[in-house]
């Protein structure tokens, strides 16, 4: 069982900090295959936040084939996603260290490397979106 | 979708002034639903008005498929707590609980006992000899014992410390989880918003500004910051809420449903408090007056 928190400085909607929350224990393996999530009712009377926000996470989630509700027992994990990519983030740690170090060899700031990465994050997220 | 609030052009007059005026809103059933304004805008006139503390001037207010207080079964299914949390202050505690067991037929006295037991108020203490906050706790119980359809709080947490008002939103949650009771509430506190509605009402000098689903109007709400620009030469479809310039910079708080392209915009998201500012800044701004029908366009600052 893992348990949520709540970030509200963090400018992310509630429901969506649920979903990553979850998605991330999934990919550390916190969370493995037939484990139970909290019922709605403990994580509402823990964090005090609206019960249609937990619903909507596990809906989403339920929606990506990660987890299934079983009506009056639960809300269980049916798939996890500590699987091959985790593999793959050695090398691509990697060449992003080389890319930080080309940044800071062109006279790049912190600021100005994080700056660059979000904004390229973005249109390109925003392009497969379009 | 069940509305258990509807309101059509309603308007509440009091002497010679407008405390509400064309206020036509629909709350879904079974939501959370945050009202914010400025004080004095009408939060408590709407509130009153939908309790059935007070009638309409103009227009029609319909709250679980009934007028309010329009008789015993109607204000069974509407439990209100007003914004100073009355209580009776010779009556003790357990005074309240037995008050409330007689004139509430869906009384439920085991949620009252335990909820008084675990804020450990002594039974036999009277209500006016307890402190502002356990009050408010009472009061709260009263509301959520007599296990209403809708519960309307009127600034409910305004009083509590911080971990007493946390307490409380918890046992509100839990017990929208578990009753799926609707909840309509005024506050201040954002934060406290932000948490336990998903569906918000700006009231801003008796007019509602803007009401919708929380996420929906988070997501269709941009601040666009780039370089100085007229703002009539934004896309017809680009609503702007507020705008601020600089002699080289516009920053502006839009609202849209399609995707912004204008690749001369830096587009970001805004928090449900910007998000409130920006409406609730917006009347004040502009200056308008209240009952005059149409209020005037945004102007630009410079």
């Amino acid at each position: 069982m893992i348990e949520f928190h709540l970030d509200v400085r963090s400018g992310v909607s509630p429901y969506l900090q649920v979903v990553q929350q979850v998605r991330q224990a999934l990919r550390l393996g916190l969370l493995r295959e037939g484990d139970q999530l909290p019922t709605v009712k403990d994580v509402v009377a823990r964090l005090a936040i609206n019960p249609n926000t937990v619903l909507k996470a596990y809906r989403e989630l339920e929606h990506d084939g990660l987890v299934a509700a079983r009506p009056g027992v639960g809300t269980f994990v049916t798939r996890t996603l500590a699987d091959a990519s985790l593999a793959a983030h050695g090398p691509l740690r990697q060449d992003l260290r080389r890319w930080l170090a080309k940044a800071r060899l062109a006279g790049l700031d912190d600021e100005s490397i994080e700056a660059l990465f979000m904004t390229t994050f973005r249109t390109a997220a925003q392009e497969n979106i379009a | 979708m069940t509305a258990v609030l509807r309101a059509r052009a309603l308007g509440k007059k009091y002497q010679r002034r407008w405390a509400l005026t064309d206020c036509t809103l629909e709350i879904p059933a079974g939501h959370v639903t945050g009202l914010v304004g400025p004080n004095g805008a009408g939060k408590s006139t709407l509130l009153n008005l939908a309790a059935g503390m007070l009638t309409p001037t103009a227009g029609t207010i319909e709250v679980c498929g009934g007028r309010p207080g329009s008789g015993p079964a109607q204000l069974a299914k509407v439990g209100y707590v007003a914004q100073d949390t009355p209580t009776y202050a010779r009556l003790t505690v357990s005074d309240h609980l037995r008050l409330g067991a007689r004139l509430n037929p869906s009384w439920d006295d085991a949620l009252a006992r335990r909820r008084i037991e675990r804020l450990g108020l002594d039974p036999n203490q009277r209500a006016g000899k307890l402190s502002g906050g356990q009050r408010a706790q009472l009061a709260l119980t009263l509301g959520l014992a007599k296990r209403p359809e809708l519960l309307i709080l009127d600034e409910p947490v305004a009083a509590l410390d911080p971990l007493a008002r946390r307490e409380v939103l918890q046992d509100l949650m839990e017990a929208v989880a578990e009753h799926g009771l609707s909840v309509v509430l005024s506050s201040h506190l954002v934060a406290d918003l932000e948490r336990v509605c998903d569906h918000l009402i700006v009231l801003v000098t008796s007019q509602v500004e803007i009401t919708g689903e929380i996420d929906g109007l988070l997501a269709t709400h941009h601040r666009l910051v780039g370089p100085r620009r007229d703002i009539a030469t934004l896309p017809a479809d680009q609503h702007v809420i507020s705008a601020s310039h600089t002699d080289r910079q516009t920053t502006l708080i839009i609202r849209t449903e399609a995707p912004i392209l204008d690749p001369a915009w830096t587009v970001s998201t805004i928090g449900l408090e910007d998000l409130v500012l920006a409406y609730m800044g917006r009347t004040a701004r502009v200056g308008s007056g209240s009952g005059s029908g149409r209020r005037p366009a945004l102007e630009v600052l410079r």
